[in-house]
């Protein structure tokens, strides 16, 4: 066991670093600075933990850094944080989302809130990564929702208003169902225990003996608010606004990252807790998921703006994940565990390019542009990159993941399986279609002097490329970091799934 | 016949006797001195007296810490751990207004002290409901605690709707005083005892074989709580009332009228009937799904703010009463919890309002908050964050309480209703969200700055840390409050 402070770390480093990000706001710029610093610790942080953990993986178990103080005992409140594979992935996740919406962002350097919610939000989603117990984990959930909401609506576009509340709403009533279910779980756990105190610790309640009717009610409380979170459809109808209106820095937060705690708590709490629910609750998931693999990619190809586009097509992404998740095979669940991982790159690159575009031409309807290869071949090459790893091309890491997913879910539930290959034929559709109006054809007026990415913003890609690249040809060291992790949760909901 | 004189235990007592003493010094002093007493002098009374009720306070504590709960007066007053933590913090609300007030009657250049007399009385009234055992003297304390506040909504008399809410509040509380007290009488009449102990053992060993009477007696009971703390169907005053009392009363109100009226309603549903839980539990629960849903629907509509803490203060009814609803202890404490954090909170938000709404108390359009926050970050970060407190944002108290009575409810068996409560607050979050965003938005941003006062400030700023200091580490207050109600449970 290695001791918990390094999940403390990550935890407060970036609350520190919002603090003095908000302290030295008078001087110019130095917020910024400060601001990048923390997110180049925190990034260094996350580094140790994964080589920390790498060794302990060795000796079979599979959480780590683990910590339980009682906050509050009649509240059952505890601080109560550990680390497996599954959330070590998310977590040097988050410190490179963070890393690199910072360093996307430095026309914003100028603005010291900016960055000071930019470093509160990665505190808080660290914090729902890293949650071992379940209010701990709820109250940090919850509390991703305030920064972010203040970046969509101080920072955002236009129709910011709308689209901070239609987010802030939407999130806040799913979370509503999760509360309830927390609270039921804890309650059940503790009135089998007679004579125990109230707890929402993850091991102690997955211990809960539970009747199958409960089971499916408390999985479908848990599966709704992560549902609206991840998006799933048909609870995605605030994203495409969401992301169209916030700021470069806050689309990426929260498609490459916030989406992923929905799709985390799904793996971890509704599939991890509720076993007995699976094989009912299966079918519709599934079903859902692959509805909306297709509903993105179509509406993907018809959108009219670049943010939405990546909405939707994020939107179809998290359908594979859910696949991968819901499927109760092995192979496809490490597949949808890395897919989180290799989508939060991917949209991290698309919505930094787009963000360049934007800054350079002030807007972001496709309509507006055509032939930008001509002016600015770098950046037409960058995309191209991203966007062959979001189609799947092999070699790149969109195809490790998604191939995973697609034969692990076809052992286990061959049909959605099937419809879900559309959905990567469909991506390469939308993507090549979106590719050619943007990018190719004769560039005129504005688009003719579009000036290229500066050197500055073709370091801020170079990360992204290599990890593309990397975890395409070699994703070995990540998954042995997932499997074990991955391994034991599904064993433990095995008896009533197909373990393959 | 002889006349027996219960004996009395004066620490008991003392808190309310502070309080009705400080007002009478005050009335007096008025009466006697040559010229005007001076405002200073009146706003130091009233802080001198509710934090010398503080202290004694403290005294009780160790008092029930040694020698358990007791009674005193013929039973009629009890002394416990809930109603000292209520009384306590009825004595902060009271400081708290009193130092808001004390800069707003300096702004409306209004020299008397009639304010702080009538605010002294009014909470002299609220402790004695927390302290009562017996239906008669909480009818008492409802009655001294509503008499003094029908004067004090009157108080604005240069505008017309502070004496028409007067008037409004003064009928409809009237009814809901002659209400309760005929639910009192009919109570009596079935138990055969207006003590709440008495009630209680009586029902404990008889089956009470035709209960119309004593059926009759507690709903309206809880009718008169229900208007007293604005429950809907029984809301319709309040939005009326918090508009056009004067802000700083309107503050009072929502803090001191709850606390009092929610530790006598537990006393009464909990202590006295709750042989009955059965028979009450379907009521409430119809009354908390209409006070949350319409309560916070309602509030969607408002364009005064004012108004829109009116139908924001019926939500948060609902929720506390989900704590009575619950019926258990972990309800109680989760009630007494709420209160506690609520009062401090809504005090200082209206502090806020009392400084934007300017001289003349009229600035009372969302309007007026635009770009306050830009304009003025840490005003506006402070109603911000008293904002989100309210809508219950994790890191602020305003979280803890809701997940506390959500908590309990659910315990008892209550998913559904917690459930609907919880959506009622993704509503109401909507209006908050929306005052909020109106501080960060670019308009306005050439208006004149707003002046805080130095004990204005300190008031906010108060109220701010306690929500965030509570909301990061809420540990002693749960403790304190789970404490306060194991003792009080009979």
């Amino acid at each position: 066991m290695h001791s918990s402070m390094w999940l403390d770390l990550l935890i407060v480093v970036p609350l520190l670093g919002a603090l003095a990000a908000a302290l030295v706001q008078k001087i110019e710029g130095r917020a910024y600075v400060v601001a990048v610093a923390t997110s180049v610790v925190e990034m260094a942080l996350a580094l140790v933990v994964a080589c920390l953990y790498n060794d302990h993986v060795a000796k079979a178990q599979t959480f780590d850094f683990a910590t339980r103080h009682v906050l509050s005992a009649p509240f059952g409140l505890a601080y109560d944080v550990a680390l497996d594979g599954i959330s070590l992935l998310m977590v040097v996740l988050t410190a490179l989302t963070v890393l690199l919406a910072l360093l996307g962002a430095r026309d914003r350097r100028q603005e010291p809130a900016f960055v000071a919610w930019l470093l509160l939000l990665t505190s808080f989603t660290m914090g729902s990564f890293l949650a071992h117990d379940l209010l701990l984990f709820f109250i940090f959930f919850e509390l991703t929702l305030v920064p972010c909401y203040f970046l969509i609506s101080q920072w955002g576009a236009k129709e910011r208003a709308k689209a901070a509340l239609k987010f802030f709403i939407y999130t806040f009533t799913g979370s509503a169902f999760l509360l309830i279910g927390i609270l039921y779980l804890g309650f059940a756990h503790q009135h089998q225990l007679t004579g125990s105190a109230l707890t929402f610790s993850y091991s102690a309640l997955s211990a809960t003996v539970m009747t199958h009717g409960t089971q499916v009610w408390l999985f479908l409380s848990f599966a709704l608010a992560f549902a609206v979170k991840a998006p799933i459809w048909p609870f995605h109808t605030w994203s495409p606004i969401s992301y169209a209106e916030a700021p470069t820095a806050g689309s990426i937060e929260m498609s490459a990252l916030l989406a992923k705690l929905g799709t985390y708590g799904l793996l971890r709490f509704a599939v991890g807790l509720f076993p007995l629910a699976l094989p009912t609750m299966r079918p519709l998931v599934l079903t859902l998921a692959a509805i909306g693999i297709l509903y993105g990619s179509m509406l993907a190809c018809k959108t009219p703006d670049l943010k939405r586009f990546v909405a939707y097509s994020s939107l179809a992404q998290m359908g594979f994940i859910t696949l991968g998740v819901m499927s109760g095979s092995q192979i496809a669940t490490v597949g949808a565990v890395l897919l989180m991982f290799n989508h939060g790159i991917i949209t991290i690159g698309f919505f930094l390019i787009i963000g360049f575009i934007e800054k350079r031409r002030g807007s972001i309807l496709i309509k507006d542009f055509t032939g930008l290869q001509g002016p600015a071949p770098i950046l037409a090459a960058l995309f191209t990159v991203v966007m062959l790893a979001s189609i799947g091309l092999p070699g790149l890491n969109g195809f490790v993941s998604e191939y995973l997913i697609l034969i692990g879910t076809f052992a286990t539930h061959a049909w959605w399986a099937v419809v879900a290959t559309f959905g990567v034929v469909a991506a390469a559709v939308y993507l090549l279609w979106a590719y050619q109006r943007v990018f190719h054809g004769r560039a005129e007026g504005a688009n003719a002097n579009l000036p290229d990415a500066t050197p500055k913003e073709q370091w801020v890609l170079v990360p992204v490329v290599v990890l593309i690249v990397v975890l395409g040809v070699f994703p070995k060291p990540v998954l042995d970091r997932i499997t074990p992790s991955v391994q034991q949760l599904i064993e433990h909901v095995a008896p009533s799934g197909v373990n393959k | 016949m002889k006349l027996v004189i219960p004996s009395i235990h004066y620490l008991t007592i003392l808190p309310v006797l502070i309080f009705f003493g400080a007002s009478l010094v005050l009335v007096l002093a008025s009466a006697l001195a040559r010229g005007k007493v001076p405002l200073s002098v009146a706003t130091s009374t009233v802080v001198a007296a509710a934090v010398a009720s503080i202290v004694v306070n403290v005294f009780q504590w160790r008092c029930v810490a040694k020698a358990g709960a007791s009674t005193t007066i013929a039973h009629a007053i009890v002394l416990d751990d809930f109603s000292i933590l209520a009384s306590g913090v009825i004595a902060l609300s009271v400081i708290m207004t009193a130092l808001v007030a004390h800069d707003w009657a300096v702004r409306e250049r209004l020299s008397g002290v009639e304010f702080h007399i009538l605010a002294l009385a009014s909470s002299a009234g609220a402790l004695l409901m927390t302290q009562a055992n017996d239906l008669i003297v909480i009818f008492l304390g409802l009655e001294i605690l509503s008499i003094g506040l029908y004067v004090l909504v009157a108080f604005d008399r240069h505008r017309a709707t502070s004496s028409e809410a007067a008037l409004k509040y003064f009928l409809l509380g009237g009814f809901a005083s002659a209400i309760f007290i005929y639910g009192a009488a009919l109570v009596y009449g079935a138990t055969g005892s207006t003590n709440l102990g008495s009630i209680s053992y009586f029902l404990g060993s008889n089956v009470v074989l035709r209960p119309g009477l004593l059926y009759a007696g507690g709903a309206l009971l809880l009718i008169g709580f229900a208007f007293k703390v604005a429950a809907v169907p029984f809301h319709l005053w309040s939005p009326d009332v918090y508009e056009g009392a004067p802000t700083p009363v309107t503050g009072l109100m929502a803090s001191i009228v709850k606390v009092g009226a929610f530790a006598a309603l537990i006393r009464v549903l909990i202590s006295a009937l709750g042989t009955q839980l059965d028979t009450w539990r379907p009521i409430l629960f119809v009354l908390i799904v209409l006070t949350t849903v319409v309560g916070a629907s309602l509030a969607l509509v408002q364009r005064n703010v004012k108004r829109m803490l009116a139908y924001s203060s019926i939500n948060h009814a609902g929720f506390i009463l989900l704590g009575v609803w619950a019926g258990t202890i972990r309800g109680s404490a989760a009630t007494l919890f709420y209160v506690v954090t609520y009062a401090p909170i809504v005090v200082a938000t209206f502090a806020i309002v009392t400084l934007i709404g300017g001289v003349g108390d009229e600035h009372h359009s969302i309007e007026h908050y635009q770009g306050l926050a830009r304009r003025q970050p840490w005003l506006g970060g402070a109603l911000a964050i008293l904002l989100l407190s309210q809508l219950g944002a994790p890191l602020t108290t305003g979280f803890y309480a809701k997940y506390a009575v959500l908590a309990s409810v659910v315990d008892a068996g209550g998913g559904a209703l917690a459930l609907i409560a919880l959506v009622s607050a993704a509503i109401a979050a909507f209006f908050y969200l929306r005052w909020a965003m109106a501080l960060y938005s670019d308009d306005r941003l050439d208006a004149a700055r707003i002046v805080v006062p130095t004990w204005t400030g300190i008031v906010i700023g108060f109220g701010v840390a306690l929500t965030i200091v509570f909301g990061v580490w809420p540990g002693p207050l749960a403790t304190l409050a789970q404490h306060a109600t194991v003792l009080f449970t009979p």
